[in-house]
């Protein structure tokens, strides 16, 4: 497993650079992975990235838009906004999560 | 008596019911179902292009059905997993001691701006992930004279994952065969970033689509269809005009599961991957595309699924620990014209690889190749599903994926360490 380093940590992360150890996240580090991406996270970012991080605890699994969406309460528009282009696999990759896994 | 009851009378409802109604002779089994049409779904694939008339994909679900399984026919109004019963919407209740949910999948263009609309009342607009809607369908190929077909998958999950790229396939040999393909463009429009889900056979997929002039529109969501203009419009505004849209709609389980507490925002049924026992009631299973597993949706599964939860069915209700572990083992034979299909084989943990199956060298069937051979597999399945997997008798090929045959070498390490598992 290929491993990296953000703001002085070594992290674990997969052959697409998505953090493969959930506990090894942390705020700096997804902002360090969003400035990576070219994603400037404002607070409306902040409400998508802890709804994936708390929903990823209790499910075991990367909420899909329409999670997110349903269960989040924020639409998929806005998460294009947010997020754009690849929404989905977007924000999993700031929350150090998975892509989800909806696409088999 | 025992009383075991399955939702849902169609591949995997039909499959466990025959199966258990043999292995458990003291037990009374009941399947419901809100009519007696069992359609053989992949079917609908082929009707667009007059391959099969409609009588060639339905049964009687009576007929289908073991003689010692009763059948009822009507609408499931919820069911309640505290007091173990099942109400139908006429306000026939059920009890049941196991449950066994196998209610499927089903198109859902209300979900989508403008999609229901247009498939009741535009005539440019058109599905065949249901028997109406294939039927509509062939019936507005007949007529199509040219111009622009997109074919767009509105959101993941959807069952048979292949199907739409098979329709783009076939699609193009039957435009061929009319001498119009050059009057037609032809643009397959997804939310995947490739033509398919996993790596090695998107690759393949994609020069099969290079090759028939059908171009990719990937990572598009589909946010609404405009029935004014023509046009899909996905969330990130990018607009495709259409003289014939196919859509595959969002795919969702049936809204009762919800209702009943028991489903995700798909009202598709959380489950143990590997048993798919509920996470929530000890005496309830979904099988089939009714559960939330991550594997595709889709008849082999199904099959799979079923021969594994048989096992452990019977050993869940001797109080045993369950012992079988089912691997999400698919595989699903990919029509790609002009009389050729190709064939992938994959689990949990395998993407599709090249190589034989099912058995090493001589095959007789290729993986990921377009054969001959695969195409008369895929045509001899009708018969195969109705006689030999309704019936619940054993197929010759292994439940669990096998990496014999396959070419494993193409893998990095990570993923051939994941494959071992």
């Amino acid at each position: 497993m290929p491993t990296t380093v953000i703001e002085g940590h070594n992290i674990s992360v997969d052959d697409e650079g998505f953090l493969t150890e959930y506990d090894q996240w942390d705020p700096v580090i997804a902002s360090a992975l969003a400035v990576a991406i070219g994603v400037d996270l404002t607070d409306e970012h902040w409400k998508v990235i802890n709804f994936l991080r708390e929903d990823f605890k209790v499910n075991g699994a990367t909420p899909t838009l329409r999670r997110v969406s349903t269960a989040g309460g924020i639409d998929t528009k806005s998460l294009f906004a947010l997020f754009p282009k690849k929404p989905a696999k977007k924000m999993s990759y700031i929350a150090g999560l998975p892509k989800p896994a909806g696409c088999v | 008596m025992k009383k075991l009851l399955v939702l849902g009378g169609g591949t995997a409802g039909t499959m466990s019911a025959n199966r258990l109604a043999h292995l458990l002779k003291d037990w009374k089994v009941t399947v419901i179902d809100r009519d007696d049409n069992h359609r053989y779904q992949p079917g609908f694939l082929f009707m667009p292009f007059g391959t099969y008339s409609p009588d060639q994909i339905t049964r009687s679900r009576r007929e289908t059905l073991n003689k010692r399984v009763d059948l009822v026919l009507g609408e499931i109004d919820r069911i309640d997993g505290d007091s173990n019963k099942v109400f139908l919407v006429n306000g026939t209740e059920f009890d049941y001691d196991y449950l066994i949910i196998a209610t499927g999948v089903s198109p859902r263009a209300d979900q989508t701006d403008g999609l229901a609309e247009g498939i009741s009342s535009n005539d440019a607009v058109h599905e065949f992930y249901s028997y109406e809607g294939s039927q509509a369908l062939a019936e507005k190929l007949k007529r199509f004279e040219g111009g622009k077909v997109v074919i767009n998958i509105v959101e993941m999950p959807i069952k048979c994952p292949v199907a739409p790229l098979e329709f783009a396939f076939l699609a193009d040999d039957f435009f061929k065969s009319r001498g119009i393909r050059d009057k037609v463009t032809m643009t397959y429009a997804t939310p995947l970033g490739a033509a398919f889900t996993q790596p090695i056979a998107a690759q393949a997929f994609g020069a099969t689509l290079e090759e028939k002039s059908i171009s990719v529109e990937p990572d598009f969501m589909l946010m609404e269809v405009d029935n004014d203009a023509n046009e899909i419009i996905s969330f990130d505004e990018r607009r495709i005009p259409f003289d014939l849209l196919v859509s595959i709609p969002v795919n969702m389980g049936q809204d009762f599961l919800s209702a009943s507490g028991l489903g995700n925002e798909l009202n598709l049924v959380p489950v143990d991957k590997f048993t798919q026992l509920s996470n929530k009631y000890s005496n309830v299973f979904a099988l089939g595309d009714a559960n939330n597993i991550p594997a595709s949706k889709a008849g082999s599964v199904a099959h799979f699924e079923v021969d594994i939860f048989i096992d452990n069915f019977i050993e869940h209700i001797a109080g045993k620990e369950m012992t079988h572990r089912f691997d999400g083992h698919a595989n699903c034979f990919i029509e790609t014209g002009g009389g050729k299909a190709m064939l992938i084989d994959f689990n949990y943990n395998v993407e599709p690889l090249p190589g034989r199956y099912p058995y090493p060298i001589v095959g007789p069937m290729s993986l990921l190749k377009k054969t001959r051979m695969n195409h008369m597999g895929k045509m001899a399945f009708r018969w195969v599903y109705w006689n030999i997997l309704m019936p619940g008798r054993q197929m010759p090929v292994p439940a669990h994926m096998s990496l014999s045959g396959k070419h494993t070498e193409m893998l990095d390490d990570t993923k051939l360490a994941k494959a071992a598992l």
